[in-house]
């Protein structure tokens, strides 16, 4: 992990002074902030949504406690996160059910799209092109893209995701974190990182395109 | 026409992530965007990916339950109150 996470932005620090001297409503802009997140990602490690909400609950606390040690070498949420995992973890070894993160997931290898929508590698003139391109998405109306059904159709898709896969597409894609703040906060390689976003990505979009297909199709 | 160091279909869909990510090498990302450029498909499966990437981020998170947000406040409360922050104003 090479890069350099993204120190505190000022708004951080403001925050982070607003919460020393005691400030309610900054608390709970954060909470609202990052309580969703740190749930889903705490529920990863452990097995219940009550224990997952009890890691949260002590993270918050130790948050509170870490606080004034806050230098702002890191992100504010970076740091959040990074406490947040660490009780997990340490709550899930206890639970016995302690996982490295990159194997909250079956190891999955091979193509990331169906292999039957290509030529055949020893095809005389095109082997390895497709043999079914994808159907443009032109003519789907934005409307209709971002209506409440094809969002639900992506969330479900979404959560049918193994763990692993399932976080870093959150974080990444629903969040809009940068990789590099998604390796800190999970402690993974970039490299990692990227193949879990990779196989997430394909499958949410192949889900997309098997909702999205004109009538009749096929 | 597949000219020697050319990149296929098959082998495009595996990078686009890391090309999105600006993480492609030279030169795999000339081949991945030479390729692009005379590839309908390609061009379409990206662009999907794409649009997914915008769908997603406008899914958004769910809201917290009252007696959540209610017990994180007494928390912090109580962490205010010991460490003697905010003293009641």
């Amino acid at each position: 992990m090479g890069d350099v996470p993204p120190r505190a932005s000022t708004e951080d620090l403001l925050l982070v002074r607003r919460l020393r001297a005691g400030d309610e409503q900054a608390f709970m802009e954060l909470v609202e902030r990052y309580q969703p997140s740190m749930l889903r990602i705490a529920r990863m490690y452990v097995s219940t949504r009550a224990v997952a909400e009890e890691v949260v609950q002590d993270a918050w606390l130790g948050v509170l406690r870490g606080l004034d040690g806050f230098e702002g070498r890191s992100s504010l949420r970076t740091w959040i996160f990074r406490i947040l995992v660490n009780i997990a973890k340490s709550r899930g070894a206890r639970e016995a059910r302690s996982v490295p993160f990159s194997s909250l997931g079956e190891d999955e290898s091979g193509p990331t799209v169906d292999p039957d929508r290509f030529r055949p590698d020893d095809d005389p003139r095109w082997p390895g092109h497709w043999a079914a391109p994808p159907a443009g998405w032109e003519g789907v109306p934005e409307e209709r893209l971002l209506a409440g059904e094809t969002l639900a159709r992506v969330d479900e898709a979404i959560e049918a995701l193994p763990p692993n896969q399932r976080a870093v597409i959150r974080l990444r894609d629903v969040l809009g974190w940068t990789s590099t703040e998604v390796c800190n906060a999970l402690d993974l390689s970039e490299t990692n990182q990227r193949v879990l976003l990779h196989r997430a990505r394909a499958k949410v979009r192949r889900a997309l395109e098997g909702y999205l297909a004109p009538e009749g199709a096929g | 026409m597949t000219t020697p160091g050319a990149m296929n279909c098959k082998s495009l869909v595996e990078l686009v992530t890391e090309y999105l990510d600006g993480a492609l090498p030279e030169p795999e990302r000339a081949r991945f965007e030479a390729h692009l450029a005379g590839c309908d498909g390609c061009t379409t499966y990206l662009d999907q990916i794409r649009t997914t990437i915008r769908v997603a981020g406008a899914l958004s998170e769910e809201q917290i339950p009252p007696p959540a947000r209610e017990a994180l406040l007494d928390v912090y409360r109580r962490w205010a109150e010991e460490t003697g922050r905010g003293l009641g104003g």
